[in-house]
Parts: C-alpha cells; structure tokens; sequence
C-alpha cells in the first residue's frame, strides 16, 4: 500500500507550471502536428507519461470526470494520485468523460463510445489523451486543417496504427467529436477534430 | 503583512483550469462560441472583462503584453488593463506591436501583421452574431448548431434594400473554417480581411455572456457578401495626417469648434513607428512638440 506521503509528487510550482503546460498544449492545439514538449517536471505514478501527468495536474479538477483505460486503472498509485493531486472523478461510463487517459493504445476502445458532445453543445466531447511511443521517429505523417499552414508532417509511433482512420468519424460528425492529444515522455502534438490526415507513409 | 494579496495573473487557479478548458475546445472547434463560468472581474462589464479572463489564464512571466483601445495604446482602458497585468503578474509590457508575445485588443487589430508567436485576444461585448436577429438563446444555439444562416444573409440583403449597399461597417459577421459564424467583436469591418489565413492564434473572450471562441491559425475566415454585392473594407479616403499612411484604418479627430478635423491612424504604434521613419503627414506633430520645448527653454 502507497500512502499518501509515498505517492509521486505534483508541480513544485503549482502556478507556473500549470501555466507553462497549458501553453504548450494550447500551442499544440492551434497548430495540429506541430511536436511541442512540456517542460515542468511532476512525479508520474504507474505507466502514466511525465507529458500525461503534467497534462492532468494542469486541466484536471472536480469539473473533469476522467475515464482510464485498464492498464491505469490497474494500478493503484495511479488512481490514488489523480485523486489527490486534481480530485477528478474517475468513471467507467466514458461517454460523459471530459478527458480519456490511454496508456495502452492498442487497447483503445472505439471512440464513438466517448463523450462527442451535441450539436448545440459540441464543446461537451471528451479529450482524449494518447501514450505513444515516440513522437519523433516512426511513420511519417501528413496533415492539414485549421491551424496549419498548407500542411504538417511529423514522425511518430501511434499505436493503434489505424487512429487517424478511426479519427475520420470526425468529419461526418463535426461540429461533434473527439480532440486527441498524443503524449510520448515530455512531448506533445494534438490532433484536434478539424485536422485532416493527408498521407501516411510506411513504418 | 507584505504578503501578496492576489494569486499569479489575478485568477486563482481553479478558474484557470476552466477558462484554459474552455480555450482549448474553442481552438478545436474554431468560431463556435463555448460557454465558460465567466468571473466578476475587478472592472466593470463593458471594460475587457472577458478579454482579461483569457489573458490571466494564457499570461506567463515570460510573456510581453501589449494592450489597446481601438488601436491606441494610450486610452485609459488600455493603460489600466496594462498596468492590471504588470501588477498582478509582474510581465513586461510593451506598445511595440512585433515585441509583443500577447496583444489584448478592444476593436481593432493591429496594423503591423501579426506573428506565428503572438497570440491576439479580443475583448467582446456581444459574442453572438445573430442575437439583434433573434433573442432566444436557445434558437441561436440551434441555428449555429444547424449551420442555418439564411437570416444573417436577409440582414445584409435588406441593408442593401434600404441603403444600396451592405451597410453594416464593424462586427461585419465572418464564417469562420466555413462552418460557424462569428462576430469579430466590433472591429471595424477593414481589420477583417486581416483575420483571414492569419499567423497568430485569436482567442475571443467576452465576459458578462461567458463565452469564449477562437480563431486557429492559417484558418479561411471569410466576411459574407453577395456576389454581386461582394465584401469591401471600408477606409476614409485620405492619408494619415501625421505619419501620411495611406493604407491604415483612420480616426477622424475634431480640431476646433468651426468644422476642423484632422485624419490618423487608429494603431498609434504603427503611426508613431512611420514617424520614426521619417514619414510625415500634412499636419505634423513636430510643431506642437517644438512649441513644447520652446516654452519649456523660456519657462525654464
């Protein structure tokens, strides 16, 4: 059993870290495929990623049911920390979650099953928020949308190897969908429901 | 006790995490406008508190502000909003428009054109661009989320019924990604092809109706128009009399009780910088500042 005074720690900065963290992943979301690395430092429990935790100590709260999937879940230093560190719910029903952790990608359940918001409320859709291997090396990616100029490409180890295929739901269902946040060890790229992919090469 | 009275950037934390929740879906869902538990801010509703709720959330100690007030940097709202930051979290500010990392805006945007680094937050009073339209929320929720704008377009058809133009000359309605559309907050209706395609990240923030949407960057905004009534940005035909720009948006000033005016850029910045230059205008600002100086030498 971890106690409380054994869990990994939070920020040491609360405020300025949460701020710092927040930019990288705003800039990420505003400009898709574009790798960005979050540099505040936070203990990371269990499988979660440095990038993950950050990302929770900095969007997380009372507000954010959370769902994760069976390797988090699994552990318990991980519950124990998201309970501590941002007092978030964590729930089994994904489809009202506003935030989705994935540390085993290809476990990945369908995505339809998550929160895609409403018409009249599209901002009401979950975030999903994807360990990957790298986000350097691997299959090469183009994309286009909102937020990039003519098109974006970076290199990255997704599992599952067909996201950007399950992503295509997201054109049909728009303004509905699901924003996805890639997270390999400290560095983020967000796939946000307006992206596009337009090639993928080989592995 | 000397301890500080207010957290980083005036908002305490769980309101950053909101606000910065709400930012992130509106970037993801570029011109729908996401509700947010928009805070009493220590100024009164119509002064930026929208606005001021999105920098608090985005501003960090690394951050260059820079504030303006229809383009000017001067103006009481721009100074106090200004001063607000560097007070409560101690950031460098600046009037130099490609210094700055975030320029909060009221109406206008900035001549100069804007960075990949930069992100321009715009302070509105009605986020709703059919609410003259239709009241009911609920309606405009269900138009938006229908995509069904035919009233905007009989607004600006009977605009040209009445007056044989499109007359509406700021908070000009634009679709953003061609999906949503949305007031540009009323700018004036000659910043909205600067909007279009844009380098920098555009955050809306308006804070009495609590919402917050935003522009990503390179994103097709397009102004609505007829095709045979096509979109024009409007601009006063003459040269800035100070700096003789003839490309800028112009403030029309009154001079005297006797029908004297004088014409000049609305972005201070961009006009003090061409004086720098050695631009000139009809009407100088020179003589004023010798006569200044001379009376200083005399009094002195």
């Amino acid at each position: 059993m971890t106690t409380i005074a054994e869990l990994p720690p939070g920020f040491a900065d609360k405020v300025l870290s949460a701020q710092s963290t927040f930019r990288s992943v705003m800039d990420a979301m505003a400009r898709p495929g574009s790798v960005r690395r979050i540099a505040p430092v936070a203990g990371t429990p269990g499988p979660m990623m440095r990038g993950t935790a950050a990302i929770a100590l900095t969007l997380f709260d009372h507000d954010t049911p959370l769902w994760l999937d069976a390797r988090l879940r699994e552990s318990p230093d991980v519950l124990k920390w998201l309970k501590f560190h941002t007092g978030a719910p964590v729930v089994q029903d994904s489809s009202v979650v506003s935030f989705a952790l994935i540390a085993d990608g290809a476990a990945l359940p369908p995505l339809e099953r998550f929160a895609l918001g409403s018409n009249e409320y599209p901002d009401r859709s979950a975030t999903v928020i994807l360990q990957v291997e790298s986000l350097s090396d691997g299959c090469a990616y183009e994309l286009r949308g909102p937020g990039i100029d003519g098109t974006a490409a970076f290199q990255a180890a997704i599992k599952p190897a067909d996201l950007f295929e399950r992503l295509r739901i997201n054109e049909a269902l728009f303004p509905r969908g699901i924003d996805v946040v890639l997270v390999a060890d400290a560095t983020v790229v967000a796939i946000p429901r307006t992206t596009r992919l337009v090639t993928k090469g080989s592995q | 006790m000397n301890a500080p009275a207010y957290n980083f950037a005036y908002l305490d934390e769980q309101t950053k995490r909101m606000i910065r929740r709400a930012i992130l879906k509106a970037i993801a869902i570029p011109g729908y406008q996401v509700p947010f538990a928009s805070r009493e801010m220590p100024m009164p509703y119509g002064w930026g508190t929208g606005g001021v709720q999105v920098t608090a959330a985005i501003l960090g100690p690394d951050d260059k502000l820079k504030v303006i007030d229809q383009g000017s940097d001067d103006t009481t709202n721009a100074i106090s909003i200004r001063k607000f930051f560097a007070k409560t979290a101690g950031v460098a500010t600046t009037t130099a428009t490609e210094d700055a990392t975030v320029i909060q805006t009221r109406h206008r945007i900035p001549e100069t054109t804007l960075g990949a680094g930069q992100v321009l937050v715009y302070q509105v009073p009605i986020p709703e661009p059919l609410r003259y339209l239709e009241p009911r929320e609920t309606e405009t929720r269900r138009m938006h989320a229908l995509a069904e704008y035919g009233l905007m377009h009989v607004k600006l058809y009977e605009d040209i019924a009445r007056f044989g133009h499109i007359a509406t000359a700021y908070a000009y309605p634009v679709k953003v990604n061609a999906r949503y559309v949305m007031d540009p907050s009323p700018t004036p209706k000659f910043d909205n092809p600067k909007m279009d395609n844009c380098a920098a990240l555009q955050l809306f923030g308006a804070g009495r109706e609590k919402r917050i949407y935003a522009i990503p960057p390179y994103t097709q905004v397009v102004s609505l128009d007829f095709e045979d009534h096509p979109f024009e940005p409007y601009r006063y035909n003459a040269p800035c009399a100070l700096c003789g720009a003839d490309n800028s948006y112009l403030d029309e000033i009154v001079t005297d009780d006797k029908g004297g005016r004088m014409f000049v850029c609305s972005d201070t910045d961009f006009c003090e910088g061409r004086q720098a230059d050695g631009h000139h205008g009809s009407l100088s600002a020179a003589p004023y500042k010798e006569k200044a100086q001379q009376q200083e030498t005399s009094n002195g």
